[in-house]
């Protein structure tokens, strides 16, 4: 398994007038390709900030952060900006689609950004958006959409320039449970087939969906394990009731 | 990316708040219309003044006496009486670069027809002058040199001499009364309107062989002015360069005195006219660049608004890899498609606007094509300079900040 993240003694604090808050205070951890891997911790234990690092939205303070053998914690913006590009993709908790956009051109944005064309593009959207099982709903907009289907569209996002590491900050946070198994499931799969995942979540029963949680506790990781007795989400489905309405 | 895709999301954007896109440019519109009609009138004015010039005769040079300067009191132009009629009969016998002469001198007088009568200026020539000043007649005929050389006691009126006098009487033929003199009017001229630089009515006035004014109306034998014709345009400098060496060798001016006539070129004159209206177009143009700087303001106004209210946009826009440059270059691209889209409509309302000005006022207005282009050019100007702060604000977002802004 070849290593994919490697994170070295990462110190980050924000300078608020006086004092010096610190968000994380000397993280160290490595990830592997194709792990999945679960973010838990209580709000302002650092996790959200280690997130934004992954993501090369921030760059630390201190410490160093190699993304697939680069060293990408002192690149400039310019740079980050080509990472996150073509490197990463996010999934947020609001889904975060542009509204007024249809789901095709909300999937289409990143590969505007890198210098692919027009046909291209349409191939790499229409081809993410079928990996998500929304096929038939590529001309709707956000606001047609169910909140499962506006996360399968964010995630069709994630994907479409080919990332290597798909980072979901509380990707769940906004669904009902039934559609965050659902989710899951689409998460399992992408994984299944080769994807590295690191998402953020604070409820139990999702992280238990990946195959590794890390423990945040006042900036540091205060438990790294690996998930026993994983269940997929296809099965829970199964078991789950359905919704009527 | 792309222009295409950038001018699309432009064009999204703006569609997205019509009403708000239509009112921003509005400011534009007004500003490069403003920009576009005054400048026509200015330009339209000054063309008329330059046909009036050139109606007057382009090769026309004024000689006048001169100041006085005696025991340091000064007198302004046309006092000195050293002008004589032997000096034009010189100034063509002795100066190539001139054709013809003809010698003015003026007083004012009540002249009376039948029950009614006007005060107006009585002007003593000879018939070349109305060659020279090419002036041209509605009715009858010029006095001849014959009868400048008899004194005799003719008259050519004016046009508004003729409306104010004889009305529906055909004037040629009748007889006038001026200072208890009896004159027979032999023509009538063309109207030919207000002077160009200064505005007199150039038609009150009559007539009269300059020997008939000097003889029995004047008493003197000095002349105002003289009325030069050059042989061509451009030889009207070298007409005014000799004229001027001649008078000062005729007046005996040593060198270093103050002459004490004045020589003016028309051209000199057309040129002055054409620097005054110049003034103007600059300075009715500077006022209508005023509202288009105001219209900047608007679209730097709007922009703002609209980084603020796409805050979250930008935010996804650069998570998902747009750089600094592609969040400036789209928000400029934007502020810049307002303000030429506000530059074409513009264009069309200033046209219209010059078309109605000389349709209602009568005011001759020139659609300068360069006006057009500049106005296009400046709105695009204006778009880049007052939606470049706003751009940049959205490229300097944070973008953590930017996708938690709700």
């Amino acid at each position: 398994m070849p290593e994919l993240i490697r994170v070295e003694d990462v110190h980050k604090y924000y300078e608020l007038g006086e004092t010096r808050v610190h968000a994380l205070r000397g993280v160290s951890v490595a990830i592997g390709g194709g792990e999945f891997v679960a973010i838990m911790g209580a709000s302002g234990s650092g996790k959200s900030t280690f997130m934004n690092l992954l993501g090369c939205l921030d760059r630390p303070s201190s410490g160093r952060y190699l993304l697939e053998g680069t060293d990408v914690s002192q690149l400039d913006k310019k740079a980050l900006a080509a990472i996150r590009n073509r490197k990463l993709g996010f999934v947020f908790q609001g889904f975060n689609l542009l509204s007024r956009t249809t789901a095709l051109e909300n999937v289409e944005l990143p590969t505007l950004y890198a210098q692919v064309n027009k046909e291209e593009r349409m191939r790499r959207a229409q081809e993410a958006l079928r990996a998500v099982g929304l096929e038939d709903r590529m001309d709707h907009f956000p606001s047609q959409l169910s909140g499962g289907q506006q996360q399968r569209v964010a995630i069709a996002r994630a994907l479409v320039n080919r990332p290597s590491i798909l980072l979901a900050d509380e990707p769940t946070g906004n669904l009902d449970s039934r559609t965050s198994v659902e989710i899951m499931d689409v998460f399992q799969q992408l994984n299944d087939q080769g994807l590295t995942i690191v998402l953020v979540t604070h409820e139990p029963d999702i992280s238990r969906f990946a195959k590794r949680t890390l423990l945040f506790r006042d900036g540091k990781i205060r438990r790294d394990e690996a998930v026993a007795d994983r269940p997929r989400a296809a099965e829970a489905l199964k078991a789950m009731p359905k919704v009527e309405d | 990316m792309d222009l295409l895709s950038i001018l699309r999301i432009a064009w999204r954007a703006l569609a997205r708040n019509k009403l708000r896109s239509g009112l921003t440019m509005l400011g534009v519109i007004i500003g490069v219309g403003e920009v576009i009609a005054m400048v026509g009138v200015g330009q339209g004015a000054s063309q008329a003044v330059q046909e009036q010039i050139a109606a007057m005769g382009s090769n026309v040079v004024f000689v006048a006496s001169g100041t006085v300067n005696r025991g340091g009191l000064r007198l302004g132009w046309g006092q000195t009486k050293s002008l004589l009629y032997d000096d034009m009969r010189a100034i063509v016998r002795e100066c190539p670069a001139v054709r013809s002469a003809a010698p003015g001198a003026t007083t004012t007088a009540q002249i009376v027809f039948g029950n009614d009568n006007w005060f107006t200026n009585v002007q003593g020539t000879e018939p070349q002058y109305f060659e020279i000043r090419d002036w041209t007649f509605a009715e009858g005929v010029p006095f001849t040199q014959v009868d400048v050389d008899a004194a005799a006691n003719l008259a050519v009126i004016g046009n508004t001499v003729r409306q104010n006098l004889f009305g529906a009487t055909d004037p040629v033929g009748q007889v006038i009364r001026i200072k208890d003199l009896l004159f027979r009017v032999v023509g009538v001229l063309n109207a030919k309107g207000q002077s160009a630089h200064m505005g007199q009515d150039q038609d009150d006035v009559i007539f009269v062989p300059i020997t008939t004014l000097q003889k029995k109306l004047t008493g003197d034998t000095w002349l105002r002015f003289i009325v030069v014709s050059a042989v061509s345009r451009q030889a009207s400098y070298a007409a005014q360069q000799e004229i001027t060496a001649l008078l000062r060798d005729r007046h005996r001016i040593r060198p270093g005195q103050d002459d004490d006539f004045m020589v003016r070129n028309l051209a000199d004159i057309a040129q002055l006219a054409d620097q005054s209206s110049r003034v103007m177009t600059l300075l009715l143009a500077s006022i209508a660049s005023v509202s288009l700087i105001v219209g900047g303001i608007g679209i730097m106004n709007i922009m703002l608004v609209s980084v603020t209210e796409r805050t979250r946009e930008i935010g996804i826009r650069m998570a998902v890899g747009a750089t600094e440059e592609d969040v400036q270059r789209q928000f400029l691209i934007e502020a810049v498609v307002l303000s030429l889209m506000g530059g074409a409509a513009g264009i069309l309302f200033g046209v219209g606007a010059s078309l109605l000005i000389t349709r209602l006022l009568g005011w001759a207005v020139l659609i300068s094509p360069v006006a057009i282009s500049v106005a296009a050019l400046f709105s695009a100007a204006v778009g880049i300079f007052f939606g470049f702060y706003p751009a940049r604000k959205a490229a300097r977002l944070d973008p953590i900040e930017a996708l938690r802004f709700e």
